[in-house]
């Protein structure tokens, strides 16, 4: 059975061609049963390969399909490579990613280009695939430049609005900033290691290179760059926001629970090279905090429901990068994860308040909407405790591990792990800063809602993600043979304390703000500092600014001013210079005798004269 | 003698293909369609050909003007029958894309068409120097008729620019052609355009610089390269349809192959030298062509200005002289022959709906013309390097050996991809996407892609896929010769390294 880890991608390609040659035509029910069902069908696969996998006792399974290319001593195959890693990530992406397109069922129903879109939703879920479970960094490449691609189309869903295509174009090209990055390193790793299959890489590099090695760390430099751009992490996290304008099951799935964390599943993957070139590793836990802070900060000041979600998301990748940068790379996946359980959930859940609300995403034009939307509103509260990493829910379990694991370090682990502790300080004011304006205080609705929007397709999926967010935290990944060790960190009960504790006044520090109104945002904001730094934050520490100003200005203006191609000035100025000369000579032409003697008698004085002179 | 074959029913069918017009207005482009497609099919005899000494697989030399042993000496190995296969599959397609588009003067347009092709067959056929320029000059004079017969606004200004600048740079081969053989003359007491006998003269020093510079600026203006390349966009925008699809997808390529076959080869010790140039001025074709690509309104010049930028992917490929880079360059000939024809076409073919190519006017077409926008968003993707497709490995190919020759010019040239992503969907925002609006333009004939037009891109969407996910058939092909012409021109420079 394992031999047949080929048909989980397969399953949503055929889907993918499926509803790509029929163009629309099917009914939206066969839509549905093959866009949906071919992802289910996918899981349940995988869930038999990994039961088998596990229980063989084997720690990697390799199936070679075919050779991709074979030109010299490149020869990169459409080869599968299981491992405990690939094995969550698939179930991860097959699972999650099967409920949300089950929710995306509903979600879109009324959509006129529903096929459209779960062509598009399967492509993804295909490509996601090729990216975990390819054993050579080109095929990685294949699915990682695939997720980009259907990332593109989704956030361009709703094409009329043209800042909804701005937005889709930003996110392509700002990651493939990175990508280009990514795709230097696999030029550097091949020309010095002559191999780009992943464990025989890892194995040539660390028999070749010492700890330390300039080129090991090249190279993990650029795939850090491929990683950063993916992953939305400082310098190229400015596209994440703008992706919101895509459907929310998008947001759920490419934007929060699998593509996005792809960065992170990249650097766990080849995370011995990270370990030769410690430098990067420790840079890598330095983007991770300062990413997760700052997205920390701005999602205080945002009104946007999907926008402040995707700050969190940007956030807590940051914590997985400052886990794989203390070197806790199963506690980064672990985390991962439990993430994709508790965001899928809120973003799915954003996504029924946002349709029973006749599409309105401003917190501040909701409120009181604990009643009207029960599913909602329990699906919030779950998703947003385990968010802020209450006892015992999953997200609990795997912020633990991180800030225990950076609490062990030498070094910078001190900064990281405080560093940690105030972004779960932040992630508990901004989470349930959202949840106390939109489900309790009044109603600031413009259009209240009548009931709640979503059938069993768009409910199941909430319950079955609530009851993941709640008891994630206890599934046992099976990490250890792929990261070589256990790791196991410890810290004192009174720290362990103030770990938890943290994350909780930041919950009060909400309840006394949004819910009783004890303290007042108003009175907060009422000096012009408070007033700076707010719209400092609101517009993302003015990155976007700075890339507007700096790079994407200067590149419109150097095309403007170049449109006709100043190369092409020189020839026609060769043909200019030919006819001036031409109509010149030809005004010599004149027919008068005494003009021609003249002209014989000066040429004449002219030579003689430089005769003599000479 | 199939190669003669080969050329010959070109000949042949385009000069029925002219009188058949007297008939019946309709037979022109029926009798060019069978003629291509009898020459496609006598083609695929060639893949199951057992190659001979050298790896040739068909070959056929006869003497011609012998006064100055100039012979008709065609061969065709791996690498020529790529060529050959890219040549009639696209010929189909550019008959295709004529079908309804030419109605003046029908016969003597096909009669051009086929003629340019039996001169791009020689081309990529001929093996005697001589005879490889009279080939060259072959398809450039049907085609500037194609240009400035059927041609748009300004059809005679793009027809004669493109004239003047191959010419041109034709005649600096023939100068270098002539020196070489005269050489040979001087080495071996006769004179010789033998590829193979040139391929033993020894030229040496700032003179070998020089008469590869002939070949090198003749190949270039082809390709093109900056800063040769500006005739390109006022050929591409002006000629019709098919003329673009025959000079995107088949003559640019004779450019890279001559770079491949005769430049580096004839040569390598002047190459090596001059290798840095080379790849620097494909670095700078790569990008300064992609930044002037994305302000074009122009949708056909924006697509000509890829073209080059493209193709700079092949000169970096060839001047790096590795299998992975050489391989690269040829897989992006044949992957772009593909995407740049389909696109020109689809251009082509919105061009004829709406009679604009202006940008500026268009948008939200999607809704209207679906079809028409998926199979775009297709080759736009391709174009821009998407893994799982024929482009991608053609430049991931060209730049993974690239790397090891110079990781400076590599670095920069890499940012083409992210350069291609920008224009490449600005032209699917600004055609596709947005709000429909038709105040610039007459709509009544704006109607999505027919069937027929469907079976066209189809073929080419298969095409592009099979090359991106199996380029094994492609490049198991090319790879004997390549490593002959690798390991050729290494012993040459090295010997003389010894020396």
């Amino acid at each position: 059975m394992q031999d047949l880890i080929w048909l989980l991608p397969t399953y949503p390609v055929l889907g993918f061609f499926v509803l790509v040659l029929t163009a629309g035509r099917l009914p939206k029910n066969i839509v549905a049963i093959i866009g949906a069902g071919s992802v289910g069908l996918s899981f349940f696969t995988a869930v038999i390969i990994a039961t088998q996998f596990l229980s063989s006792g084997e720690n990697y399974f390799i199936k070679e399909v075919w050779t991709w290319m074979a030109v010299g001593n490149f020869s990169p195959g459409f080869n599968f490579y299981l491992d405990g890693l690939s094995l969550v990530m698939m179930l991860v992406i097959t699972g999650v990613g099967f409920l949300i397109h089950l929710y995306a069922t509903g979600y879109m129903a009324d959509d006129p280009s529903y096929s459209r879109f779960f062509s598009y939703m399967n492509l993804f879920v295909a490509a996601m695939l090729m990216l975990v479970l390819g054993d050579n960094l080109v095929v990685l490449y294949l699915g990682w430049e695939g997720v980009g691609l259907c990332s593109y189309l989704l956030i361009g869903f709703w094409y009329i609005n043209p800042d909804n295509g701005y937005a889709a174009r930003k996110a392509f090209v700002v990651t493939r900033v990175g990508d280009t990055a990514m795709a230097l390193g696999l030029f550097l790793l091949f020309t010095e290691l002559d191999t780009l299959n992943i464990q025989d890489m890892l194995y040539a590099a660390e028999s070749e290179w010492e700890v330390g090695n300039d080129l090991a760390v090249a190279a993990a430099l650029l795939l850090l760059g491929g990683a950063v751009g993916k992953s939305a992490q400082l310098p190229l996290q400015t596209w994440l926001p703008d992706a919101m304008a895509g459907p929310t099951p998008i947001s759920a799935l490419i934007h929060a629970a699998t593509m996005v964390t792809a960065g992170v599943y990249l650097i766990a993957r080849t995370h011995i090279l990270f370990e030769l070139a410690p430098s990067v590793q420790e840079l890598v836990g330095w983007v991770g905090l300062i990413t997760l802070l700052m997205a920390g900060f701005i999602a205080l000041t945002q009104s946007d429901i999907k926008r402040i979600l995707a700050f969190s998301t940007m956030s807590q990748i940051g914590y997985m990068f400052l886990a794989l940068g203390v070197g806790a790379w199963s506690a980064g996946i672990f985390h991962l994860m439990t993430h994709a359980f508790f965001k899928a959930l809120l973003f799915l859940a954003s996504g029924t308040v946002i349709l029973s609300l006749h599409h309105e995403q401003n917190i501040f034009k909701m409120g009181a909407l604990r009643q009207k939307l029960p599913v909602s509103f329990f699906s919030f509260l779950i998703g947003s405790l385990a968010l802020t990493a209450f006892p015992y829910t999953s997200g609990y379990f795997s912020k633990d591990e991180i800030l225990i694991a950076a609490h062990g370090l030498e070094g910078p682990g001190i900064i990281f792990f405080y560093g940690g502790v105030l972004g779960a300080f932040l992630t508990g004011i901004y989470t349930f800063r959202l949840f106390f304006i939109v489900f309790f205080g009044d109603s600031n609705a413009a259009h209240p809602p009548e009931k709640e929007y979503g059938g069993w397709n768009m409910n199941g999926p909430l319950i079955l993600l609530m009851i993941l967010s709640l008891v994630g935290g206890f599934i046992a990944v099976p990490l250890d043979p792929v990261f070589g060790h256990h790791e196991e960190h410890h810290v004192s009960g009174l720290l362990h304390g103030f770990m938890i504790a943290v994350p909780l006044v930041g919950i009060a520090i909400s309840f006394l703000f949004f819910y009783t109104k004890t303290f007042s945002v108003e009175k907060l904001m009422s000096n012009t500092f408070a007033q700076t730094l707010h719209k400092f934050w609101n517009n993302g520490w003015g990155f976007d600014w700075l890339y507007d100003r700096f790079i994407v200005f200067p590149f419109l203006w150097l095309a403007r001013i170049n449109r006709a191609d100043i190369v092409d000035g020189f020839y026609t100025l060769i043909v200019e210079i030919s006819r001036t000369a031409n109509v010149m000579i030809v005004k010599t032409q004149t027919g008068y005798l005494r003009w021609y003697a003249l002209s014989i008698a000066a040429g004449l004085l002219l030579l003689i004269t430089i005769g003599v002179l000479l | 003698m199939i190669l003669v074959w080969l050329i010959g029913v070109l000949f042949l069918g385009g000069i029925i293909a002219w009188l058949s017009e007297r008939l019946n207005p309709n037979y022109p482009r029926l009798i060019a369609l069978i003629t291509v497609l009898l020459d496609l099919v006598l083609m695929l005899t060639l893949l199951g050909a057992e190659p001979a000494i050298g790896g040739w697989v068909a070959a056929i030399d006869a003497p011609w003007i012998p006064r100055f042993s100039i012979s008709f000496y065609l061969a065709a190995d791996g690498l020529s029958v790529l060529l050959l296969l890219l040549t009639a599959f696209l010929g189909v397609i550019a008959i295709g894309s004529a079908w309804d588009e030419i109605k003046v003067r029908a016969g003597f347009f096909y009669f051009n068409l086929l003629w340019t092709l039996a001169g791009v067959l020689g081309v990529f056929t001929a093996l005697d120097l001589f005879l490889f320029f009279f080939f060259w000059e072959v398809m450039l004079i049907p085609m500037y008729f194609i240009i400035a017969i059927w041609g748009h606004e300004n059809k005679n200004y793009a027809a004669m620019k493109f004239f003047i600048f191959t010419q041109v740079t034709g005649m600096l081969m023939l100068v270098s052609i002539l020196m070489l053989a005269y050489f040979h003359y001087l080495q071996n007491g006769f004179v010789s355009f033998n590829y193979h006998d040139l391929l033993t003269v020894e030229t040496r020093g700032p003179l070998e610089m020089w008469i590869m510079l002939g070949f090198f600026i003749a190949f270039t203006t082809k390709l093109p390269s900056v800063p040769f390349h500006s005739w390109l966009p006022d050929a591409h925008s002006q000629a019709p349809t098919a003329g673009s699809v025959i000079l995107a997808g088949i003559l640019l390529k004779t450019g890279a192959y001559g770079l491949i076959r005769f430049a580096v080869p004839l040569f390598p010790e002047a190459s090596k030298s001059f290798a840095p140039f080379a790849m620097t001025l494909a670095a700078i074709s790569i990008l300064y062509c992609a930044k002037v690509a994305f302000a074009q309104t122009d949708i056909k010049r924006l697509i000509a200005y890829t073209s080059v930028s493209h193709m700079g992917f092949v000169t970096l490929g060839v001047y790096a002289w590795n299998e992975q880079a050489l391989q690269g360059a040829i897989m992006t000939m044949l992957a772009h022959g593909i995407s740049a024809a389909a696109l020109f076409m689809l251009a082509g073919g919105l061009q004829h709906r709406i009679h604009t190519r202006n940008m500026l006017d268009m948008g939200g077409f999607w809704a209207k013309v679906p079809r028409m926008a998926v199979v775009v968003l297709f080759f736009s993707i391709a174009a821009l390097g998407m893994p799982g497709l024929g482009n991608f490995i053609g430049e991931f190919l060209a730049l993974l050996g690239a790397f090891r020759a110079n990781i400076p010019l590599t670095v920069i040239s890499a940012f083409g991809l992210i350069f291609a992503s920008v224009y490449s969907l600005w032209v699917i925002q600004k055609v596709f996407h947005g709000e429909y609006t038709n105040s610039e333009f007459d709509d009544s004939h704006l109607t999505d892609l027919t069937h027929r037009e469907m079976v066209y891109y189809a073929t080419m969407i298969i095409g592009l896929i099979w090359m991106g996910m199996y380029p094994q058939s492609f490049l198991a092909l090319s790879q004997p010769v390549l490593l002959d012409l690798i390991s050729s021109t290494e012993e040459i420079v090295n010997i003389v390294v010894q020396n």
